[in-house]
């Protein structure tokens, strides 16, 4: 019971994380159309800042700030730069674009970095924090975190006019330019927000998954699990998405586990998480792709 | 009394296909101006070329300044709304954001709060579904929240593209209404589109005719409403 | 114009077949190891023509074609390493294996356009290191150590090195398989199949079988990155899970754009190039290390996603067809 009690917990912390991720991803898909494959490559490009800021001298929470705030601005930039140019090339061309910022981003860190295993710490106290056998200080620190991240961006997308307007923007780009919105700088804001949650991720998990140029390709695959399941233009269902695939995933680790001491038949495992993700993708893509919750629209004509 | 928006030479086009020709037209100060025409003759496109949403070429002049080829959101901050055909409402967004967003770049809360209870007062009926998605609105009420958030706009210049579209007859002469209290009480000045000739020929001071992207007519509404071709065209008798 | 290029590529084969005979006569310049680097640099060929054929000719993205150079990889490795398959032999049961896995793939894929499309082949591409590592497939796959093989033996006591004879198997691979995918494409069903990626409405309104075509065409392209996985599990003697990560995915990606979409040289440009990348990085490396001074470790990598934004906005034909259009120009021009 206690083992399994942590397995939820513990779930719930690699959902938190991949909640982040998926979110970053809705929030650029709903406004631009596109899936940022390198999402997961920045949001790892900004937890090395955060690493070279802490080895220069600064406090975790001064480094998590400064690489969060960096975040933005490269995201920004990027959207600005690379993105806005080619904004009616076609679908092929942005893929590309998007894998090569992938490439990039992973050989440059390699480059700068190195490809060496790094420790990465944990800011939260083992003494006070946690609840012990159920959930490690770590672990209730991230989602404690990102629960504190998603309630901002929730108070800021609902109540401040800003945020309105990149809704709006989001929803509808010709009509917002109507009201004096300004879109393409809406869609430069939610890039830099999405690579800001990004690296938020990247620095919670670094601690459990280790800080190395690789760090997030399996996470990122979690993440478009998680958007999917929650219908990939819906932010809110992206965090419900997260949460769901991360106890799924340690579920389906857990049963096979217990199957396996039960019967002495190895079926799944920690090994086949990603495998797991992977299916889901496909099953959501092919099945249900508007997600588990659909998107609620009411409409009357 | 000097024109508030000069319009001469306007071609416009959308990707290679030319769909106006050297439209060329004035908006009095205060006025309501109509465009008449039969379908496809460029009455929207026309709307569209003014808030730069289509490719154009020519000049148009909004109070002695040039705003040919500024981005469509610097247009709208000279103030000029435009309520663009089928009922321009962010549909997920509720009645009171949709509102607010037309304000969202103004820092003082009492003046955007003032602006919703004048707003208000023309529409008492959105008030009541001030938290409702507008999506869930009926037609008329969208018709009618489209023209309250162009007026959070405080625009000097409304365009509106057909905003009797799909309406109900007791519906559209209560938006036509107010429409006239807005010009005549918000010194708004209106560019009209209307597919209804008979009802924007009411409501209007002044009228042009398009035809296949060209300018053929025009004249005070009076005069335009009992010329012969008109009346066979567009009014039915 | 087509009489032309064809007594070209003519030459070019005929060259590539005698060329490797004069390595007595010029051993410096006619090494093993550049024997055995062109024979990579010819896999690459075929796995990129098999995305080509995928995207460049039917439309379909795919990012995740390491998967199926994986599964003919390891087809190839495993029908070697435990029934002793002689490695000829196993080319025609990959391609066999990867049809059928592309095609399967296909189904789902029919209903994704676009960047689901291109999600979904990304996805495949990032789980298929940790598929290879299934436990119950250890027995079989050796887990995360991999399958170590033997090089192919020189046959018939032919006077030949082991490099020279992968060359030359490689070659007429290679040779068959572009010959094979340049008749197909002139055929009817080639007309088709690019008759889906351009006007897909279309397509389907002349009675062409839209899904049937699609279908087949994954499992085409997947048969032809396979056979060029299974080549390379023959080439390099050895096959482990965590050399078909997503990166090699890439690498075709780089080599179909570098090429041109939708171009057959291309491919054959497109293949050369990302493996004369990936083994210069080494040289470049060090000299940005040793020359420059800087202190980085500049990867292939860096080169490539560089490249592949800056062909996006310089030349969106990819290098091949720009310089196709420039060669058009200057004769055009005199």
């Amino acid at each position: 019971m206690e083992q399994f009690l942590q397995q939820i917990a513990s779930g719930l912390a690699n959902g938190a994380i991949y909640a982040c991720v998926a979110l970053a991803l809705v929030m650029i898909y709903v406004s631009t159309d596109h899936i940022n494959f390198a999402q997961g490559e920045m949001a790892m490009f900004s937890t090395y800042l955060s690493w070279q800021l802490m080895t220069w001298g600064l406090s975790f929470w001064a480094a998590f700030i400064l690489a969060v705030a960096l975040s933005f601005v490269m995201g920004v930039v990027i959207e600005r730069l690379i993105l806005r140019p080619l904004h009616s090339a076609p679908v092929l061309s942005i893929i590309v674009v998007f894998i090569g910022l992938l490439a990039i981003f992973n050989s440059v860190a390699g480059a700068i970095w190195s490809y060496l295993i790094k420790e990465y710490p944990s800011p939260f106290p083992k003494s006070s924090f946690g609840i012990a056998g159920v959930i490690g200080p770590h672990q209730l620190g991230v989602v404690l975190v990102t629960l504190i991240v998603l309630g901002l961006l929730f108070v800021f997308f609902r109540y401040t006019p800003l945020g309105l307007a990149m809704r709006a923007a989001a929803q509808n780009p010709q009509m917002a330019r109507l009201v004096g919105v300004r879109v393409d700088w809406m869609l430069a804001l939610g890039w830099g927000l999405a690579s800001s949650i990004g690296a938020v991720a990247g620095i919670m998990v670094a601690h459990i998954v280790y800080l190395d140029p690789n760090m997030m390709a399996g996470i990122l695959l979690y993440a478009f699990a998680s958007a999917l399941v929650g219908g990939i233009s819906n932010p809110a269902g992206a965090v419900a998405g997260g949460f769901i695939v991360g106890v799924l995933e340690n579920m389906v680790a857990y049963a096979g586990n217990q199957i396996e001491k039960a019967t002495g038949i190895y079926i799944i495992g920690n090994g086949e998480k990603l495998t797991v993700a992977l299916i889901i993708v496909i099953f959501v893509l092919t099945v249900r792709p508007a997600g588990l919750f659909g998107r609620v629209v009411v409409k009357r004509v | 009394m000097a024109a508030l928006l000069e319009v001469s030479g306007l071609k416009a086009f959308y990707g290679q296909t030319q769909s106006l020709y050297d439209v060329g037209f004035d908006i009095p100060t205060g006025g309501i101006t109509t465009l008449l025409g039969a379908n496809g003759a460029g009455k929207t496109t026309t709307l569209r070329a003014i808030c730069n949403m289509v490719r154009t070429d020519g000049t148009i002049r909004f109070d002695g300044k040039n705003i040919r080829g500024m981005a469509t959101e610097e247009i709208v901050r000279q103030r000029i709304a435009h309520v663009p055909e089928g009922r321009g409402t962010f549909t997920t967004l509720t009645v009171d954001e949709n509102l607010r967003i037309a304000a969202y770049t103004r820092r003082d809360k009492q003046g955007v709060k003032d602006e919703l209870d004048r707003v208000f007062a023309y529409f008492p009926r959105l008030k009541e579904r001030i938290q409702q998605q507008a999506g869930t609105l009926s037609g008329g009420e969208q018709q009618m929240l489209a023209i309250a958030r162009a007026l959070m706009l405080k625009p000097r210049l409304m365009l509106l593209d057909e905003p009797s579209f799909g309406l109900a007859p007791l519906i559209v002469q209560e938006i036509f209404r107010i429409l006239r209290r807005i010009n005549e009480e918000e010194k708004v000045s209106i560019l009209l589109v209307e597919q209804n000739a008979a009802l924007a020929l009411d409501l209007a001071t002044h009228a042009y005719v398009l035809e296949t992207g060209k300018v053929v007519m025009s004249g005070p509404s009076d005069v335009v409403k009992n010329d012969e071709n008109v009346r066979k065209s567009y009014l039915g008798y | 114009m087509a009489s032309t290029s064809k007594k070209w590529v003519l030459g070019i084969v005929v060259l590539a077949f005698v060329v490797p005979l004069l390595k007595p006569i010029f051993p410096d310049a006619i090494s093993d190891y550049r024997l055995f680097l062109v024979s990579t640099m010819i896999i690459a060929s075929i796995a990129v023509l098999g995305l080509n054929l995928l995207t460049g000719f039917n439309g379909q993205f795919s990012l995740g074609h390491g998967a199926f150079y994986a599964v003919g990889a390891y087809t190839a490795a495993v029908l070697m390493d435990q029934l002793n398959v002689p490695y000829w032999a196993t080319i025609p049961a990959a391609a066999i294996v990867c049809f059928i896995v592309g095609y399967l793939f296909g189904l789902p894929a029919l209903k994704l356009e676009g960047h689901y499309l291109a999600l979904a082949t990304f996805a495949l591409a990032l789980a298929v290191p940790q598929i290879l590592k299934y436990k119950w497939l250890e027995g079989l796959t050796g887990g995360v150590q991999g399958i170590v093989l033997m090089k192919p033996e020189v046959p018939f006591g032919l006077p030949l090195t082991e490099d020279q004879w992968l060359y030359y198997f490689c070659l007429v691979v290679m040779v068959i398989l572009f010959w094979a995918a340049a008749n197909m494409l002139n055929s009817r069903s080639g007309r088709a199949m690019m008759a889906i990626r351009d006007q897909y409405m279309a397509a389907d309104t002349m009675g062409i079988d839209t899904a049937l075509y699609k279908t087949v065409t994954f499992g085409i392209s997947a048969a032809y990155t396979g056979i060029a996985g299974a080549l390379s599990a023959s080439a390099i003697a050895f096959v482990a899970p965590d050399s078909f990560n997503i990166f090699l995915s890439i690498k075709f990606l780089i080599g179909l754009v570098v090429g041109g979409i939708g171009s057959l040289t291309g491919s054959v440009i497109g293949g050369i190039f990302y493996v004369l990348v990936d083994n210069s990085a080494q040289a470049l490396s060090q000299f940005v290390k040793n020359d420059l001074g800087l202190p980085f470790d500049l990867s292939a990598y860096t080169v490539f996603g560089v490249l592949l934004i800056a062909i996006i906005y310089l030349m969106p034909m990819g290098i091949a067809g720009g310089l196709f259009m420039a060669w058009r120009k200057i004769r055009g021009a005199r």
